[in-house]
């Protein structure tokens, strides 16, 4: 079973490397499986994301992050990308003057063997049929990649393109942010339309809210640059309730407990 | 009417008695049409190559002006590959000086009075119709040698026009390859719309290899022969005539390329004129439109030099001019609006906007203003940019390789003034031959 093993990962920005926002994350998935990270904001849950992606504004400094048993800390974000990796973006970039069509259309034929052309009557069915799903209008080809677009539409907009692309695993992250109920409502029937057992999915989130409508299988509470608590569903609702300062208190009292034994 | 005495030039390739035998060649056109030739060469031979002092010329390579070693390439004809790639209304295909392949309007346009032919074949049958318009609004940016030069020795160009009412949707091309190591070509082209009319001219200029690369096209990569094109147009576009120029070159790393364009919009009015630069060594362009140019590959120096005239009130103008900088192209952009006492209410704007793709790429940005009349509108702007790197990285997350997403983002910087071309194929043609610097 294909899995994304992220071994005792420290990740800086590029342009201070030496102060690490990740701080030796331990963490599995495996295909078939919805995990969650909640916690804080300035944590590094957003760090850990775009760090796996590639993202050059980060540097992994040590640990490793392995795909199907091979690190990806090597290649290239879209060599990432293509290995089967998907980066669904907390603020995704506007892009004007390239259409949702060719940008898609551009990904997908990205992963053609060389030489092989797309069909593109397929290209467009398929396109179509994922849109429909995601109640996007059609007119939304021809559109420039999220210029003027809501958050609600921009989001909607990564569900579609993580359709299309097929993904083994997809980091999420804050997919939530800046969507009302029913953007909200519309982006999680995408997901769950996609959970199975070829994709893994790891949710970025700071708010319950997101797991009421993709119920995940894991929960971990990540603070400080690492996750200081794994549990299941449960976790996120007594989270919900208890809130953060729950979490580092228990935490502070553990190391409390730890220095006095 | 007594001839005036052919002065004597002092480049070794375009001689008097070279001039004197084009002349003589040419003894079947209007007498007008032969004395503008020779005022025009003596014109050419009297005039200064531009020197530093001359504002005209502010950061251009002035030693590669050296015409030295340049010749009129002898009349014969060759195989070359025909570039356009979509659907015209006619066609005329140069090979250096001569007409090699043409297509001729529909029975129908032409029973509406639209011409278009080589312009030898024009100043025969229609020559009051070309005298009316041939440089009837000269540019005077600086090239005025070049433009002489050009009337002295063009015989490659076109003559469309189209009357009142008239509007052809698919475009007329015109395509000039030039091939051979130090020829020269003058391409001279004049459009002409008349009121309310509405048309697209596009003009392919490329150098061509030998004969036996049969199969280049416009997006192969560019051949190394020096060469010397000095190109004019003379664009009309009469009351409420909608005329979209297209011109696009790529020309040889080593060719001095100086296009001279003159656009005269009446009332109401509305003239596009979109200028894609692919190559050249030195490729100066020197307008009063709306244009773009992207830079090249190589040690490539684009050298714009638009000016926007508002003579009469009312009058809105926008160039939008944008370049892709690759390598050590580099350009310069010395742009200049003038509005005359008479003309309120003017609305004019000016913008350069390069987008930088190598760090050793050169970019110069000279707009101005020149206002004399109290209640305008005017704006001039400039700006130097990177590729977007969280654009690139989205790009890039979504496994699209390096290349193809600076590819994409480059295209989507032009789009900008691409999105104006009404015709789809064209559009596509063109997008074509950006994406083509790309696959290297």
């Amino acid at each position: 079973m294909p899995s994304l093993e992220i071994r005792d990962l420290f990740v800086a920005l590029a342009a201070t490397p030496d102060k690490p926002i990740v701080k030796g994350l331990n963490l599995t998935i495996r295909t078939g499986e919805v995990h969650a990270i909640m916690g804080p904001n300035g944590t590094g849950k957003s760090t850990l994301s775009k760090a796996i992606a590639g993202h050059p504004d980060y540097v992994i400094t040590s640990g490793d992050v392995i795909l199907d048993g091979k690190s990806i800390l090597e290649m290239e974000p879209d060599e990432r990308a293509r290995a089967g990796l998907f980066l669904a973006f907390q603020y995704p970039s506007e892009i004007p003057g390239v259409s949702i069509a060719n940008f898609v259309r551009a990904a997908v034929q990205a992963r053609l063997a060389e030489g092989e052309e797309l069909d593109a009557t397929a290209y467009y069915k398929r396109l179509y049929a994922k849109m429909d799903l995601l109640k996007i209008d059609r007119k939304f080809t021809s559109r420039s990649v999220n210029e003027g677009f809501s958050g609600g539409e921009k989001k909607r907009c990564e569900i579609l393109q993580m359709a299309m692309l097929e993904p083994t695993f997809s980091l999420m992250d804050e997919t939530d942010s800046g969507l009302d109920i029913d953007a909200l409502r519309i982006v999680a029937e995408g997901v769950n339309l996609m959970r199975g057992d070829k994709l893994g999915v790891l949710l970025i989130t700071h708010y319950q809210r997101l797991l009421d409508y993709i119920v995940p299988d894991f929960v971990h509470v990540m603070y400080d640059g690492r996750i200081v608590k794994s549990g299941d569903k449960s976790l996120a609702l007594e989270l919900e309730a208890k809130g953060y300062d729950w979490v580092k208190q228990e935490l502070a009292a553990s190391s409390a407990a730890v220095a006095n034994a | 009417m007594s001839a005036p005495a052919l002065s004597s030039s002092p480049v070794e390739g375009f001689t008097s008695t070279r001039f004197a035998q084009h002349l003589s060649h040419r003894a079947y056109l209007p007498a007008w049409w032969l004395e503008a030739k020779k005022a025009a060469w003596n014109q050419f031979n009297a005039l200064p190559l531009p020197s530093r002092t001359d504002e005209n010329w502010r950061f251009s390579d002035l030693k590669g002006l050296d015409l030295s070693g340049f010749t009129v390439p002898e009349d014969h004809s060759r195989q070359i590959p025909n570039v356009s790639s979509f659907p015209e209304a006619a066609e005329i295909v140069f090979s250096n000086r001569q007409v090699v392949a043409r297509s001729h309007v529909s029975a129908d346009l032409a029973a509406k009075g639209v011409i278009f032919a080589p312009l030898d074949e024009a100043l025969r049958q229609h020559g009051d119709l070309v005298r009316t318009y041939f440089q009837k609004h000269p540019a005077n940016l600086g090239s005025e040698k070049f433009v002489a030069l050009n009337t002295a020795l063009t015989v490659a160009g076109g003559f469309l026009y189209v009357p009142a009412d008239v509007e052809v949707a698919l475009p007329f091309v015109i395509q000039h390859t030039l091939t051979g190591h130090n020829v020269s070509v003058f391409p001279h082209t004049i459009v002409v719309l008349g009121p309310r009319a509405k048309a697209t001219l596009v003009e392919f200029f490329v150098s061509g290899g030998s004969s036996s690369d049969a199969g280049r096209s416009l997006a192969n990569a560019a051949p190394t022969e020096r060469q010397f094109v000095s190109g004019v147009n003379d664009l009309h576009a009469a009351e409420g005539a909608q005329l979209t120029y297209v011109g696009a070159q790529r020309w040889s790393r080593e060719t001095l390329a100086i296009q001279v364009n003159s656009i005269a919009a009446e009332r109401d009015a509305r003239v596009l004129s979109l200028n894609l630069h692919l190559g050249g060594r030195q490729a100066r362009h020197e307008s009063h439109s709306r244009l773009l140019g992207p830079g090249a590959d190589g040690d490539s120096e684009f050298d714009q030099r638009p000016l926007q005239t508002h003579v009469s009130p009312r009058t809105t103008s926008n160039l939008p001019y944008k370049n892709a900088l690759l390598d050590t192209a580099k350009t310069i952009f010395s742009g200049l609006i003038i509005v005359e006492p008479d003309a309120q209410k003017t609305d004019a704007y000016q913008k350069n906007r390069n987008l930088m793709l190598s760090d050793t790429a050169e970019a110069h940005s000279l707009p101005g203003l020149e206002i004399q009349a109290n209640d305008v509108k005017c704006s001039h702007g400039s700006t130097s940019a990177r590729i977007d790197g969280e654009q690139e990285f989205y790009l890039k997350a979504r496994g699209i390789n390096p290349t193809e997403a600076r590819r994409l983002l480059v295209s989507a910087f032009f789009e900008e003034v691409l999105n104006k071309l009404e015709n789809e194929d064209l559009h596509a043609a063109l997008t074509g031959l950006i994406a083509a610097q790309f696959k290297k």
